[in-house]
């Protein structure tokens, strides 16, 4: 227990490279971060930026081949899981670490009934019986609030709505009471009002059974309300890193402050909506120098020539940048 | 809604009477739009609407079955398929009540037999005693069609069952697994489609050649299963890799369920489409190789008969007997017909998407 210094989770260095017909693609490259118990963190970033990956990397479930996990730890409570028998993972997937995934009309299994794909869980995890089994899945979804849980337990996924049935997966990713929940973009595939409730549900149920979190989504407005500790990623590195807060008012790189100009303002009427020029790199060729100089304002000549310092601002504020100093003080006398 | 009047964002200092701004962009501090307060009221509104629509089930099938029945030749063949499956079962029985005809029963008393022509007694006069007429030994050729159409079924059932249970787990292995296991385990299907298959069962049968009747046609059953999971195999692998990579995949890995599992209990059930289409299709195939078989003489041994042995004998005196080859090819090609309408059939209403409308 001395060694994870009351982290439930602890990133360490992780790297996972993808190999394909354009040669490596460093999807994840050397990614650092602890997770208290509790507490939620949010990885934030555009599409292929690698937040999936990573925590894909977290419970072993990269398709291997074409990816592997090159190197680096991932501590759950002080064990490595990458260097655990692949038996020894599964007992830890769905039962200590769950997942919630981006679209629900797609992760569940449309020729299984609800029951059976809730009941799968528990029975393999937790040893219930059948009958034990099927009572506590109708429980879990009354507890996402299901209405008529049980009538509608034996139904097909077809049957229930994008929503109802992302509340169905939250359920079963619930079921075990497992200590991180990792949810991949969980509202994306949603809209906007159905968005906010299932948002609204996963806080509720966090609080109530104080499972941590990881949330993943590109979605800077839903990481706000949401989470304790924010991460920023780019092309397979942390950019930045910082408690949510701190982040949201000083930011100390220019990819985030971007990002942030970037999210409509409703109470200042804008012209153009900002947006960060350019698209983000192509992860197997990365110049050598800083993988967002191309599209940074401020970027200088040895931004393209120098990878980038990971440099400390504050004890819990770090920023990937050659003027992270710089960028932070300007935004401090902004705010 | 008063629609004359541009609605500007940030104005909202001065409400309109007609324009209530949206309380929600008051809140800018700390919590997200989405967990204002009024959005709680509009989820219990939305789990009140739900709950008012329980509906009835109507499962994948119900749908796949409706549309079966909206296609006629579909219908036709399903409703043949049936009369002739139930024909042959209780075919018999009932003509040896009847008729006291069984399929084996050689009329004595006679001093020559003939074949006598349908529905004529053997002096000449209508008859119905052998409605479909007699063979060469005077076995009522009716009651003979409806054994032989048993035996014809269940050779084409079984072999098409076999061919499922190889050809399903097989291709199913190699799709989920991939990589090198898959590209081996595909190429020794290869390998085997590249053999011709007839005289890999002619081979087989002639090896383990049994002593009885009923051995040789077990043996049947085993020869064409093991050679008609080719084409299945090739299917399910197809299937299964469009489907492994699909999110519920992932999501059930993501709970701990093993592999053999997620391949049987997840994956497969979703093949189930096409691989029924196919083993519809599978077993005219499999009938049409069985005759081909008994009319070669590798099939099935007298005194068990199939359409195939039928035909057999019957083409031997076509010029003098013609019913003797017509009636169990008709049978026969009825029957076929039937389970390829049947098979376009179920193609259609399983695969909605597909070319044909």
């Amino acid at each position: 227990m001395s060694s994870s210094n009351g982290n439930l989770l602890d990133v360490r260095n992780l790297r996972t490279y993808f190999d394909t017909e354009d040669g490596e693609v460093k999807a994840v490259d050397g990614i650092s971060f602890q997770l208290k118990r509790g507490e939620t963190l949010g990885i934030v970033g555009e599409s292929g930026s690698g937040k999936s990956v990573t925590n894909l990397s977290i419970i072993r479930l990269i398709p291997e081949p074409p990816g592997r996990i090159v190197g680096g730890k991932v501590l759950l409570d002080g064990v490595d899981i990458l260097s655990l028998q692949e038996s020894e993972v599964r007992k830890i997937r769905g039962r200590r670490i769950a997942m919630i995934f981006q679209d629900p009309m797609t992760s569940l299994n449309p020729f299984m009934k609800i029951s059976r794909q809730m009941m799968e869980v528990t029975q393999l995890h937790l040893g219930h019986t059948r009958s034990q089994a099927y009572e506590h899945a109708i429980k879990m979804l009354e507890t996402v609030g299901i209405p008529e849980a049980r009538a509608r337990v034996d139904n097909y996924p077809h049957e229930f709505s994008g929503g109802m049935r992302q509340r169905v997966m939250i359920a079963m990713a619930l079921s075990c009471e497992p200590e991180l929940l990792i949810a991949d973009e969980p509202t994306t595939a949603l809209d906007v009002t159905i968005q906010a409730q299932i948002l609204e549900l996963i806080k509720k149920l966090k609080q109530v059974t104080g499972t941590s979190m990881i949330l993943i989504t590109h979605d800077l407005g839903v990481v706000a309300g949401m989470t304790d500790h924010l991460i920023v990623m780019y092309a397979g590195k942390v950019f930045e890193q910082a408690s949510t807060s701190e982040l949201f008012a000083r930011p100390g790189n220019p990819y985030t402050q971007g990002l942030m100009r970037s999210v409509p303002d409703p109470l200042k009427e804008q012209g153009e909506l900002y947006q960060i020029p350019g698209l983000p790199p192509d992860v197997a060729h990365l110049p050598p120098g800083c993988p967002f100089a191309p599209r940074c304002q401020r970027a200088e000549e040895i931004c393209t020539r120098e990878f980038p310092p990971f440099v400390e601002l504050t004890c819990e504020h770090f920023s990937l940048c050659h003027f992270a100093q710089e960028v932070y003080e300007e935004s401090r006398t902004e705010a | 809604m008063n629609n004359d009047r541009p609605t500007i964002p940030g104005d909202h200092d001065q409400p309109e009477p007609g324009l209530t701004p949206d309380p929600a962009l008051s809140y800018r501090e700390g919590d997200i739009i989405h967990t204002a307060p009024e959005f709680a009221l509009a989820d219990a509104d939305v789990l009140a609407a739900e709950r008012s629509d329980v509906i009835a089930s109507t499962s994948l099938w119900r749908d796949a079955w409706r549309r079966l029945l909206k296609n006629r030749l579909a219908v036709f063949g399903m409703i043949a398929v049936v009369f002739i499956t139930v024909a042959c079962l209780l075919g018999p029985l009932v003509i040896k009540q009847l008729t006291g005809m069984t399929p084996d029963l050689i009329p004595s008393g006679v001093g020559h037999i003939r074949s006598t022509p349908p529905l004529r007694a053997p002096d000449g006069s209508f008859s119905w005693l052998h409605p479909m007429g007699t063979d060469n030994q005077g076995r009522d050729l009716l009651a003979r069609v409806l054994q032989g159409g048993q035996i014809s079924l269940m050779v084409g059932i079984i072999a098409t069952l076999v061919s499922l249970l190889i050809g399903v787990s097989y291709g199913a292995t190699a799709g989920y697994l991939g990589g090198r296991i898959d590209n081996l385990m595909m190429r020794a299907v290869d390998v085997l489609y590249s053999l011709p298959y007839i005289i890999i069962v002619i081979v087989l049968l002639s090896v383990f050649k049994s002593q009885t009747a009923r051995g040789q046609v077990i043996l049947l059953f085993i020869a064409l299963g093991s050679v008609s999971w080719l084409t299945m195999a090739r299917i399910v692998r197809g299937q299964v890799l469009s489907l492994k990579n699909q999110e519920f995949v992932l999501a059930a890995r993501a709970t701990g369920v093993s592999t053999p599992r997620i391949i049987f209990r997840h994956i497969v059930p979703n093949t189930l489409g096409p691989v029924i289409v196919y083993a519809t299709l599978t077993i005219p195939t499999v009938m049409l190789t069985e005759a081909f078989l008994s009319f070669l003489g590798f099939g099935v041994q007298a005194p068990l008969a199939s359409w195939g042995s039928l035909a057999t004998d019957g083409i031997q005196n076509i010029g003098i007997f013609p019913w003797q080859l017509v009636f169990p090819g008709v049978t026969m090609a009825l029957t076929l017909f039937s389970l390829n309408f049947l098979g376009d059939g179920l193609r259609d209403a399983l695969d909605p998407q597909g070319s044909r409308q």
